[in-house]
C-alpha cells in the first residue's frame, strides 16, 4: 500500500483515541485548593479530575450564582457521532480514495473542529455570565458592567481567588497529530503521482 | 607575611574542627534545646510534615493524642474512653454505645499504652490499640479515620495495665491486670486475698482482615499484680511477657508490703500453647457480663452488645505453657528487644537492670532448672535465664525501648534520666537528665522488630518550671532527643494532653496516604441518613420528632422547622452532604442538653433535644465552614403542648425541594 495511504488511515484512526481520553480540562488554582478542582471534557462527558471535583466547582461557584455544570449537553450525543463518521470516512478515502480527497477530508475536519470549539466557547460565555439575578456576591468590573465568570477557551485566566487553566488533553493531541497525518498524507500522495 | 598567615589559618580551621567534634552538645547538657542544630533539627517548615507520628495516650484525659515529630506539634486528640463534646463523643446517639460497659455508660477512663499493629513484627499503620486502665477496656483506633471504632470490655480484670500490646503478626492484643480481684466476683472480706484473688490475663483475637476483636481465652493466674507485658518477637514469637509484683500478696499498704520480696517475677507465657489448647476444646466457658462495642464507618453509628460467656484457662491445666522468671524487687517494664532474645525487667526498686535470655529460657526449661514453684507454676532458677546485668545504671528504672543499633535505652524515674546501654555488653554509654521524673520513652518502632531509631521521645510526670506558669496544675510534657548519634542530644520539650503514659511512634509514610480525605455519600448506611436535600423531610411519632436534615456550604434544609411542642423529644439526624475536604459542618441548638455535633463530610450525626419552653429558637453552624458561614443558621418554633399548629418545614419559605 502506498505510503500517503498508510499515513491518511493511521491519521484518522488516531481520532478514535478521543473516545478514550478527555479532549480538553479546566483546572481551578486557589490557596484553598492545594489539590486544585478540575474537570476533565470528553467529546461526551463532563468529568472529575479527583473524585466530587465537579461537585465542589459548582458548590463554588453558586455563590457568585453560575449555573450548576450539566450532567450532560446535547453536544455529548453529536460529538461522538461525528468523529466516528469522520473516522470512517478517513479509511474509506485512505483505502480507496484519491489524494486530493485527503485534503478535503482535513478542510472538512479543520471546519467541523472550529465549530466545536465556536460551540464550545458559546456554552462556555453561557456558563460565564448567565448569572443568578439572586446571586449571593456580585462583582462589576471596573466599567461598571457585571463581571463575567467565564473559563478562559485556552490559556490562563485570574477569576477572582481562583486561576484557571484551560488547555488540551492527551485526546486533542491524539486528533491533532492524527489531522496533521492526513495533510502529510495529502502532500505525500500528490508527490506519489507525480513520480 | 604569607607563611605566617597561612598557619594562622590553619590554626582557626584545626580548632574549628575541634571544637565541632569535640562533644560540646553533651557537655552543655540540659543546654542541648539552645544549640543551633537542635531547632534545625527541630524545623519544620510551615506547610512541610514531619516524619513521625507519635500517638501519645492522655492518661486521665482518656485520650489519645497525635502529634507530629520531630516538631512535637498537636494535630488531633482522638477521643477514645472519655466523652468529648467538641467532638459529639460520647454525647450523640451515634457514639454513645462506645462507652458501654457492664456498669452502664462510663463517660471517663485512664487511657495508657498505644500500641500500633505489626506484621511480621514491624509496625504496619493499620491500627492502633490502646487500653483503658480503670474500668478494664481495650480500644481500637482505624488508623485511615484516626477515631476509635471498636472497644471491648474485660471481664474479670482490674486495672488494665499490663496492656494493650500486639503479637507480631497482631494475632492478639493482650490486657493483663494490675489489680487482682475475686473470681468469680463475690462479697469476702478483703483480708483473705491470698490465694484467693486471682490475676487474669486477657488474650483478644484480632481479626487479620478488619481488626475485629473477640476474647479468646483468659488465663487465671495467681493473685499477683501483673504491671506491663511485652510480646516475644523473632525467636520468641509465640511467647508473652509479663511483669508481676506484690508477689506477696498484700491486700494494703502496698507500698511496703508490696514490696518485701527480694524478687518478684517475669511470667513467660506460651501462648501458641494455650490457644492450641483452648483450639482443641481446652478451657471452661464460664458465664460472665462484658460490653463489646463497634463503630461502623458505613453507618456512622456504634452498636455495644453485651457478651456473657468467657474462656477461662487454668495455668496447672495446661502444663509447660507458664514459667517465672525471677526478677528484682517489683519489676515494671517489661520489654523485648527486635531481635526476641532479651528481656529487659526493670526493677523499680532494684539497684541494676536485669536482663533476661530467651534461648537461656528455652534450655533452662528444658534441663528443668526450677526452684520450686508458686500456685503449681515453676520458678524457673535466676541464674539459668539470666542474660546480665546493667550495673549502676541510675535509679528507679522503669521502661527500655531500642535502635535497632544494638542499643537500649531505659527512664530512670527516681534520677530523672535516660540512660543508653549496650545490649549484650550491659555497659552505659550515655545518660541525659530529663525535666522531669520520666515515665515512658519512645522510639518509633522501638517495641518491634525493625525500630526507626532516630529520636527518642521522653514521657515526663513531672513538669515545675519547665513552662509558663498556669497556676497549680501544670502541663504534662514529653522532651525529644536525637539519639542518631553516639551521644543523645535534648532537641525539645512540648506539652501534651493529660498524662503522657505511653505513645507509640510511627513513620508517616506508613499511615498518612491512607488517611481518609472524606466519607462517601452514597456509601452511607446510616439510618436516618438523606442523600439529597430533595429527601429532607420532619417526622412525628407521638411525641417523638425527627429531623431529616442535610447540611450543605452554606444552608441546612429545611432550616425552619414548626410545629414542634414543648416536652417533645426532638432527634435532628443531620447528614453533612460536601464531598470536598475539610468541609466539615457543626450544628448546636439553643439549650439542648448536649454538645454540638461536628459532622465530617458524607457523615449523618444525632443530637436530641427537648425542648421545655414555648418560643422560636435558632440553630446554627458551629464550624466556620465558608464565606456564607455566619448565614447558616435555621429556626424551631416550639408551641404549647397539645397546640394545633401543624408540622412544616422549609427552606426560603418553600417546603424543602431544593436540588
Amino acid at each position: 500500500m502506498k505510503k500517503s495511504r498508510i499515513l491518511m488511515i493511521i491519521g484518522t484512526l488516531l481520532l478514535l483515541g478521543l473516545f478514550v481520553f478527555p479532549l480538553w480540562n479546566i483546572t481551578l488554582e486557589a490557596p484553598q485548593y492545594p489539590i486544585p478542582l478540575g474537570m476533565d471534557i470528553h467529546i461526551n462527558k463532563f468529568a472529575d479530575t479527583h473524585e466530587f471535583d465537579i461537585k465542589n466547582i459548582n458548590l463554588m461557584n453558586h455563590y457568585v450564582g453560575m449555573q450548576y455544570i450539566p450532567d450532560t449537553i446535547p453536544e455529548f450525543k453529536i460529538f461522538p457521532i461525528v468523529i466516528a463518521i469522520m473516522v470512517v470516512l478517513g479509511v474509506v478515502i485512505g483505502l480507496k480514495g484519491n489524494y486530493k480527497l485527503f485534503l478535503a477530508w482535513f478542510v472538512l475536519m479543520t471546519i467541523l473542529g472550529t465549530a466545536g470549539m465556536y460551540d464550545f466557547y458559546m456554552w462556555e460565555y453561557n456558563y460565564g455570565h448567565n448569572l443568578d439575578p439572586k446571586a449571593i456576591m456580585n462583582f462589576k468590573n471596573p466599567d461598571g458592567s457585571v463581571m463575567g465568570f467565564q473559563p478562559p477557551l485556552f490559556g490562563t485566566k485570574y477569576i477572582l481567588n481562583f486561576t484557571a487553566h484551560s488547555y488540551p488533553k492527551i485526546g486533542a493531541y491524539f486528533m491533532f497529530v492524527g489531522m496533521l497525518m492526513t495533510l502529510v498524507a495529502f502532500f505525500v500522495g500528490k508527490n506519489e503521482t507525480k513520480a | 607575611m604569607k607563611t605566617i598567615f597561612k598557619s594562622l589559618f590553619a590554626i582557626t580551621v584545626l580548632s574549628m574542627v575541634l571544637s565541632s567534634c569535640g562533644n560540646g552538645g553533651s557537655k552543655k547538657g540540659s543546654q542541648g534545646a539552645l544549640s543551633s542544630s537542635a531547632a534545625e533539627k527541630v524545623y519544620v517548615a510551615p506547610g512541610e510534615h514531619d516524619e513521625f507520628y507519635a500517638f501519645i495516650s492522655g492518661g486521665f484525659s482518656g485520650q489519645l493524642a497525635v502529634y507530629g515529630l520531630p516538631s512535637g506539634r498537636l494535630f488531633k486528640v482522638i477521643p477514645v474512653f472519655s466523652v468529648d463534646a467538641e467532638k459529639a463523643y460520647g454525647f450523640n446517639e451515634e457514639t454513645k454505645p462506645m462507652l458501654n460497659t457492664s456498669h452502664g455508660f462510663i463517660p471517663w477512663d485512664d487511657s495508657h499504652h498505644p500500641d500500633i499493629s505489626q506484621t511480621a513484627g514491624e509496625l504496619d499503620g493499620r491500627y492502633l490499640f490502646i487500653n483503658g486502665n480503670n474500668t478494664p477496656r481495650i480500644a481500637k483506633i482505624d488508623l485511615t479515620t484516626f477515631e476509635t471504632t471498636e472497644i471491648i470490655e474485660i471481664p474479670n480484670s482490674a486495672g488494665n495495665h499490663s496492656s494493650s500490646f500486639v503479637t507480631e503478626n497482631t494475632e492478639y492484643v493482650v490486657a493483663g491486670t494490675r489489680f487482682s480481684v475475686p473470681y468469680p466476683q463475690k462479697d469476702m472480706p478483703i483480708d483473705e486475698y491470698k490465694g484467693n484473688f486471682k490475676g487474669a490475663l486477657t488474650f483478644i483475637k484480632v481479626d487479620p482482615k478488619d481488626g475485629g476483636m473477640d476474647i479468646k481465652f483468659q488465663i487465671m493466674m495467681p493473685g499477683f499484680n501483673y504491671d506491663l507485658s511485652h510480646p516475644g518477637r523473632g525467636a520468641s514469637h509465640g511467647w508473652f511477657f509479663f511483669t508481676t509484683y506484690n508477689t506477696e500478696e498484700a491486700n494494703s499498704l502496698l507500698e511496703v508490703n508490696a514490696s518485701q520480696n527480694d524478687k518478684d517475677f517475669i511470667a513467660a507465657i506460651n501462648w501458641k500453647k494455650i490457644e492450641e489448647y483452648v483450639n482443641n476444646g481446652g478451657g471452661t466457658k464460664a458465664p460472665t457480663n462484658y460490653a463489646h462495642n463497634v463503630y461502623s464507618d458505613e453507618t456512622h453509628s456504634a452498636t455495644s452488645t453485651m457478651k456473657n460467656e468467657v474462656v477461662i484457662v487454668n495455668p496447672s491445666d495446661v502444663p509447660g505453657a507458664i514459667y517465672f522468671m525471677p526478677t528484682p524487687k517489683s519489676p515494671h517494664g517489661c520489654d523485648v528487644d527486635p531481635s526476641g532474645e532479651y528481656i529487659v525487667g526493670s526493677g523499680k526498686l532494684a539497684a541494676e537492670l536485669t536482663i533476661h535470655s530467651f534461648s537461656k529460657m528455652v534450655k533452662a526449661i528444658e534441663e528443668k532448672k526450677f526452684d520450686g514453684d508458686a500456685y503449681g507454676i515453676p520458678i524457673i532458677q535466676y541464674e539459668a535465664t539470666l542474660a546480665g546485668t546493667v550495673k549502676q545504671p541510675g535509679l528507679g528504672p522503669l521502661h527500655t525501648e531500642f535502635d535497632g543499633e544494638g542499643n537500649a535505652y531505659t527512664t530512670f524515674f527516681i534520677s530523672s534520666e535516660v540512660v543508653k546501654w549496650k545490649l549484650g555488653t550491659w555497659e552505659v554509654i550515655d545518660r541525659k537528665p530529663t525535666y522531669y521524673s520520666v515515665g515512658h520513652l519512645m522510639i518509633p518502632g522501638g517495641n518491634s522488630r525493625k525500630p526507626f531509631g532516630k529520636y527518642v521521645l521522653a514521657m515526663n510526670k513531672i513538669t515545675k518550671d519547665r513552662y509558663l506558669a498556669t497556676g497549680p496544675e501544670v502541663t504534662q510534657s514529653a522532651q525529644l532527643y536525637d539519639i542518631s548519634g553516639e551521644k543523645m542530644e535534648l532537641l525539645l520539650d512540648f506539652p501534651t494532653i493529660g498524662e503522657p503514659h505511653y505513645a507509640a511512634g510511627c513513620p508517616a509514610s506508613l499511615i498518612e496516604a491512607n488517611s481518609k480525605k472524606i466519607y462517601k455519600l452514597e456509601e452511607n448506611k446510616h439510618e436516618f441518613a438523606i442523600k439529597s436535600e430533595a429527601e429532607a423531610k420532619v417526622v412525628r411519632k407521638g411525641n417523638e420528632v425527627h429531623i431529616y436534615m442535610t447540611m450543605i456550604r452554606s444552608h441546612f434544609a429545611p432550616d425552619n422547622i414548626e410545629g414542634v411542642q414543648v416536652g417533645d423529644k426532638v432527634y435532628f439526624h443531620v447528614t453533612n452532604l460536601e464531598q470536598d475536604y475539610d468541609v466539615p459542618h457543626g450544628i448546636a441548638m439553643i439549650g439542648a442538653n448536649t454538645s454540638e455535633l461536628l459532622i465530617m463530610p458524607g457523615q449523618t450525626e444525632t443530637f436530641v433535644w427537648e425542648p421545655k419552653q414555648v418560643g422560636v429558637w435558632p440553630f446554627y453552624c458551629t464550624d466556620f465552614c465558608s464565606a456564607l458561614h455566619q448565614e447558616m443558621q435555621g429556626y424551631v418554633r416550639v408551641s404549647p403542648k397539645g397546640s394545633n399548629v401543624p408540622l412544616s418545614f422549609t427552606l426560603d419559605g418553600d417546603a424543602v425541594d431544593a436540588e
